[in-house]
C-alpha cells in the first residue's frame, strides 16, 4: 500500500468477463466513497490473451495510477505468474483452488463448490468485494445494474446466489488485508472514462453530428455520444471510412450542425485531407485523437503520447487549429465543451488528443455542473440578402457564417482558393489576402489558449512540466519528491496548440532545470516548447512501452 | 411559379462543345419545374470539372475535396432536411476516388440526387482513363490500351436496389431535365449517370457515338422500371444500344426517416435540452 490508497488488480483472459468484475467493484467503491483511479491494459483480442483491470482506490483524491499490487484476483494462473512480483507487503491474492503463487498468501476460492462455472467471475466479485469491506447489498444491486435485467430475472438471481456465497465464504477466512477507510461514504458521486466525458462535454456544447469509423481507443466516444443521440437529439453515422466521417462531418457543419468526428493515428491519417478542408473552408469541425502507440497499426490497444506533431501538422497547407489535450477525466469534459465552442467562434478545425490510458481510465468525480454552460450557436450575421458574402475579409479573419437553407443568402464554401463570395479564383494578390484572412484567426486563438497549470514554489531546483494525460503521474511523482524535502514544481499544459510564452516563460526562467515529460520516444512536446518559446528542457523523459506514465516510473528515471 | 433566369448567368471555365453546358441547362431547368429556388437547394460536389458546376449556377454550394461529394452531401443533408441536396461530380470523383462512399451511399440511402457526369475519362487532368472508359481506350497515360474492365455504375445500382436510378444524355436536353426532376423528387438516393462528351480528351465516346446508340424507354422501347430483373437486363446494355431513361425504382424507406429529430426542422434551429442532459449526467452516479 502507497500513500493511503490500494491498488486491486483483476487478471485473465479476454472473454472472462473481468472487465465486468472490475467495473461493477469501482462502481461499488465510488458509491461506498471512495476516489478511484482505474487503468486497463488489454491485448488486441476478443478472446484469450492476458488482460488486466486495475483498481487504484482511497479516501483521499486520486491524480495517478501507481505501481505495485495489494489485492490481485487471478481469474488465470498466467495473471499470477505474471504479477505475483509487484505484490505489496500484507497483499492478498484471491485464485482458484489449484492455482500456485510461489510465497504470497493466497485465497484459493473452490468456486466449483460455490456456484455454477458460468458465475465464476460473480463469485471472485464477491470475495474481492467482501475483503475489501463492501455492503453486499451495493454489491449485489450494482451488479444487477451493470446486468441491465430486474430483480426477478433468473440471471440477476443466480449471481445474486453467487455473490451471497463468495461473501459467505470470504468471511470465514484470514487475511491481513487493510482497505483504507472510506472519507464522504454517501456522498453522490459519477463514475466516468476519460472518453465519455469528451463525449459528454460535447453534448452539453450541443453537438449535433457526428461521424466515424471504429478504432480503438476512440470508439467509447462515439458509443457513448450515440447511447444518448435520442435524448439529445443528436444525428449520428458509423461511415464507410475516416475519409467520409470526417466529410460528413464537414457538410452537416457546414450546414450548422455543430459536429465531431473521433478516431485513433492511423483513422486521422486518413482524414488529414479533411483537417485541410476544414481549414480552408473555414468549418467548425471537433476531431478527437484517442492516441495509441505507432507507427502503422502499433500496439493497438495500448498508450502513448506519440501523434502530438502529426495532430499539429496533418493536412496539406498552412492553416490555423486549436489543439486541447486534457490531463483528467474532468478536463475531459471542459475539452469536449470548450472544443466545440472554440471550433466555432474560429471557424477552424480543433483537436482534442487523448490517449488510451486517459481515455479507458474510470475515475469518480463530483457531479458534473451545468449550470453556466451554453450551447454552440452557430451561424448569423454579415450583409443580408445579395451583398452577404461568406468569407467577407475582417480584422479578426473569422467571417460572417450563414447557414445554407436557413435564408434568402447564398452560401458558396470551396476547397479551391476563393473569392470573398466563396467562388474559384486565381488572382494571385486576392490569395494573399485570403490567406493572411484565415492565419488572422491565430491571433484570436493566442489570446483565447487556456494558460499552463503550475504548482509548487516559483523558483523550484525542478519543474516537472507534463501536458494531457501525464498530468496525474507527474503531479503525484512531484509530491513525493517534495514529501522527501526537495524543492519540486509542476506545470501542466491542457492546450498545446498555440502557445503562449507570454503565459508562462519568466516562471520557466525562475526554475533551476527544467525537465519535460511525455509518453513518446523523441520528446515532441520539448521540441515545441524550445520552437514556440525558446525553452530548452535540461532533461526529457519519456515512456513508449505502450504503459501509461506512473509516479514511480518517473522517480527512476530521475534518479538515474 | 421560379424562373430559370433566378439561376443567373455565369460565364465557365468550360471548354465550347463541353457536355456540361447541357447538364447544366437541364439542372437548372429540373430545379425550375421542381419550384425550386436557388437558397433551397445545395450543390455539393468534388473535384474535376464537372464538379465547378455548382459554381455556375446561383445556389447554395459546397465544393469539396476529390471523391468526397457524396460523404459531405449526406452530413449535409441530415443536418438539414428541408434543404434538396444534390452531388454533382464526374464519373472519376464519383466512381473512381470516391468509389468507396459511391457504394456505400447506394447502401445507406439517403435522400440525395446524385448527377454524375460520365464522360469516361478524367477532363481536368488532362485525359487519363476514368473507371468508366471503355476498355482498350489509349490515352498518354494507357498507351498500350485500357485493360480494366468497365465499371458499370447503373448495374451496381440497380444489382443494390436504390430506389431510384436513371441513365441520361447531355445530348438529349428535354428528357435529361425530365429525369433530375423526378430524381428530385425520390425521397431517397437518386442516381442520374449521364452520359457527356468531353470534346477534348474522349475521341472515343463522341457525340456521333452516343447519339447512334441511345435509345429512350418509355418512348423508343416498353419498361416497366419496378421490374429488377428487366432493369438488371437493361443495365447491362452498353454497346450497340443503350437505354436511357429511368431504369429501376422502388420505394425502400430512405435513411433519413429512422431519426425522427429530423422532422423538427434543420439541426441548428433546434434547442439543446439541458434538462435531458441533467438526466444524462445522472445516469453516471
Ligand atoms: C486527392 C486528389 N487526387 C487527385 C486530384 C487531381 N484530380 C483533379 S480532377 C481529377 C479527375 C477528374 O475526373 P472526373 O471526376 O471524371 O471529372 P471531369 O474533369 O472529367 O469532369 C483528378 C485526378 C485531386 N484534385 N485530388
Ligand atoms: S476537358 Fe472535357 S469535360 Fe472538361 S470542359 Fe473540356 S470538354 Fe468538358
Amino acid at each position: 500500500m502507497s500513500h493511503d490508497s490500494m491498488n486491486l488488480m483483476i487478471g485473465g483472459e479476454a472473454g472472462q468477463g473481468l472487465v465486468t468484475v472490475g467495473q461493477v467493484l469501482a462502481k461499488a467503491l465510488v458509491k461506498s466513497g471512495y476516489h478511484i483511479l482505474v487503468t486497463q491494459d488489454y491485448m488486441s483480442r476478443v478472446r484469450g490473451g492476458h488482460n488486466t483491470f486495475t483498481i487504484r482506490f482511497s479516501s483521499q483524491k486520486l491524480d495517478s495510477p501507481c505501481e505495485g499490487v495489494d489485492l490481485l484476483v487471478a481469474l488465470n494462473q498466467q495473471t499470477l505468474d505474471l504479477h505475483a512480483g509487484e505484490l505489496n507487503p500484507d497483499s492478498a491474492v484471491v485464485a482458484e483452488t489449484g492455482f500456485t503463487c510461489g510465497q504470497a498468501p493466497c485465497l484459493n476460492v473452490p468456486y466449483e463448490e460455490l456456484a455454477d462455472k458460468r458465475y465464476l467471475n460473480t463469485v471472485a466479485l464477491g470475495v474481492a468485494a467482501s475483503l475489501l469491506g463492501l455492503e453486499r447489498e451495493l454489491v449485489a444491486q450494482t451488479l444487477e445494474a451493470a446486468i441491465g435485467k430486474k430483480k426477478g430475472d433468473k440471471v440477476v438471481e443466480e449471481n445474486n446466489q453467487a455473490l451471497e456465497k463468495a461473501f459467505a465464504w470470504a468471511q470465514g477466512q484470514t487475511h491481513t488485508l487493510k482497505p483504507p477507510a472510506p472519507a464522504q461514504a454517501g456522498e453522490k458521486r459519477m463514475m466516468l472514462g476519460g472518453n465519455q466525458a469528451i463525449a459528454l462535454g460535447a453534448l452539453a456544447a450541443g453537438l449535433k453530428f457526428l461521424a466515424f469509423y471504429p478504432m480503438t481507443p476512440s470508439t467509447a466516444i462515439a458509443l457513448t455520444v450515440i447511447s444518448h443521440a435520442e435524448q439529445m437529439g443528436v444525428v449520428y453515422e458509423q461511415a464507410e471510412d475516416e475519409i467520409a466521417a470526417i466529410n460528413m462531418a464537414l457538410g452537416a457543419s457546414y450546414a450548422g450542425a455543430p459536429a465531431m468526428v473521433c478516431t485513433s493515428g492511423g483513422g486521422y491519417a486518413l482524414m488529414t485531407e479533411g483537417v485541410s478542408l476544414a481549414g480552408m473552408t473555414e468549418t467548425p469541425l471537433v476531431i478527437a485523437v484517442a492516441m495509441r502507440p505507432g507507427p502503422a497499426t502499433g500496439l493497438p490497444t495500448r498508450t502513448e503520447q506519440g501523434d502530438l506533431l502529426f495532430a499539429l501538422h496533418g493536412g496539406h497547407g498552412e492553416f490555423p487549429r486549436a489543439i486541447l489535450a486534457p490531463g483528467s477525466v474532468k478536463q475531459c469534459f471542459a475539452a469536449g465543451y470548450q472544443a466545440l465552442h472554440l471550433a466555432e467562434k474560429y471557424q477552424t478545425p480543433v483537436f482534442i488528443l487523448t490517449d488510451q490510458f486517459l481515455a479507458d481510465s474510470l475515475r469518480a468525480l463530483e457531479p458534473l455542473d451545468l449550470s453556466g454552460l451554453s450551447p454552440v450557436r452557430p451561424g448569423g450575421g454579415g450583409a443580408e440578402g445579395e451583398d452577404y458574402r461568406r468569407y467577407e475579409i475582417t480584422e479578426g479573419g473569422v467571417s460572417p457564417r450563414r447557414l445554407p437553407g436557413l435564408g434568402p443568402e447564398l452560401v458558396v464554401a470551396d476547397s479551391d482558393e476563393h473569392d470573398q463570395e466563396g467562388h474559384i479564383t486565381e488572382d494571385l494578390e486576392l490569395r494573399v489576402r485570403m490567406q493572411d484572412k484565415r492565419m488572422a484567426k491565430m491571433k484570436g486563438l493566442v489570446a483565447d489558449t487556456q494558460a499552463p497549470e503550475f504548482s509548487g514554489p516559483e523558483d523550484a531546483d525542478t519543474l516537472l512540466v507534463s501536458w494531457g494525460s501525464s498530468q496525474g503521474p507527474v503531479a503525484e511523482a512531484a509530491r513525493r519528491l517534495a514529501e522527501e524535502g526537495q524543492s519540486v514544481a509542476t506545470c501542466h499544459f491542457g492546450q498545446v496548440w498555440p502557445l503562449a510564452p507570454a503565459q508562462f516563460a519568466q516562471r520557466f526562467k525562475k526554475a533551476g532545470q527544467v525537465v519535460v515529460i511525455e509518453g513518446n520516444a523523441t520528446g515532441q512536446f520539448a521540441g515545441l516548447l524550445k520552437k514556440e518559446a525558446g525553452i530548452a528542457a535540461q532533461r526529457f523523459i519519456g515512456r513508449y512501452d505502450g504503459l501509461n506514465l506512473t509516479p514511480e516510473y518517473i522517480l527512476r528515471q530521475l534518479a538515474s | 411559379m421560379v424562373d430559370i433566369k433566378q439561376y443567373g448567368e455565369v460565364e465557365t471555365a468550360w471548354c465550347p462543345g463541353c457536355g456540361n453546358f447541357s447538364i447544366r441547362k437541364a439542372l437548372i431547368q429540373a430545379l425550375a419545374d421542381s419550384d425550386l429556388e436557388p437558397h433551397q437547394i445545395l450543390l455539393v460536389s468534388g473535384i474535376g470539372q464537372a464538379a465547378k458546376t455548382p459554381h455556375y449556377l446561383r445556389c447554395n454550394c459546397f465544393n469539396g475535396l476529390h471523391g468526397r461529394s457524396m460523404p459531405a452531401a449526406t452530413g449535409a443533408r441530415l443536418a438539414n432536411s428541408g434543404l434538396k441536396v444534390i452531388a454533382t461530380s464526374g464519373d472519376g470523383c464519383n466512381y473512381g476516388e470516391g468509389g468507396n462512399h459511391f457504394l456505400a451511399a447506394l447502401r445507406r440511402n439517403v435522400n440525395v440526387t446524385m448527377l454524375a457526369h460520365d464522360n469516361q475519362i478524367y477532363g481536368l487532368t488532362k485525359g487519363q482513363a476514368s473507371p468508366t472508359s471503355l476498355e482498350g481506350m489509349h490515352t498518354k497515360a494507357q498507351p498500350t490500351g485500357v485493360h480494366s474492365y468497365p465499371f458499370n455504375p447503373v448495374a451496381v445500382a440497380v444489382s443494390m436496389h436504390v430506389g431510384f436510378v436513371a441513365r441520361g444524355f447531355a445530348g438529349e436536353v428535354e428528357h435529361l431535365a425530365g429525369l433530375i426532376k423526378q430524381a428530385l423528387a425520390h425521397p431517397g438516393l437518386s442516381l442520374v449517370d449521364i452520359l457527356q462528351p468531353c470534346v477534348s480528351f474522349n475521341k472515343l465516346n463522341t457525340y456521333q457515338w452516343y447519339k447512334e446508340r441511345v435509345y429512350k424507354l418509355g418512348e423508343e422501347a416498353e419498361h416497366d422500371p419496378a421490374d429488377w430483373d428487366a432493369a438488371i437486363r437493361l443495365s447491362y446494355e452498353f454497346g450497340e444500344r443503350i437505354p436511357i431513361g429511368v431504369i429501376y425504382t422502388n420505394d425502400r424507406p430512405a435513411f433519413d426517416s429512422y431519426f425522427p429529430v429530423l422532422d423538427k426542422g434543420p439541426l441548428a434551429t433546434q434547442e439543446v435540452d439541458y434538462g435531458a442532459m441533467q438526466k444524462v449526467l445522472d445516469s453516471y452516479c
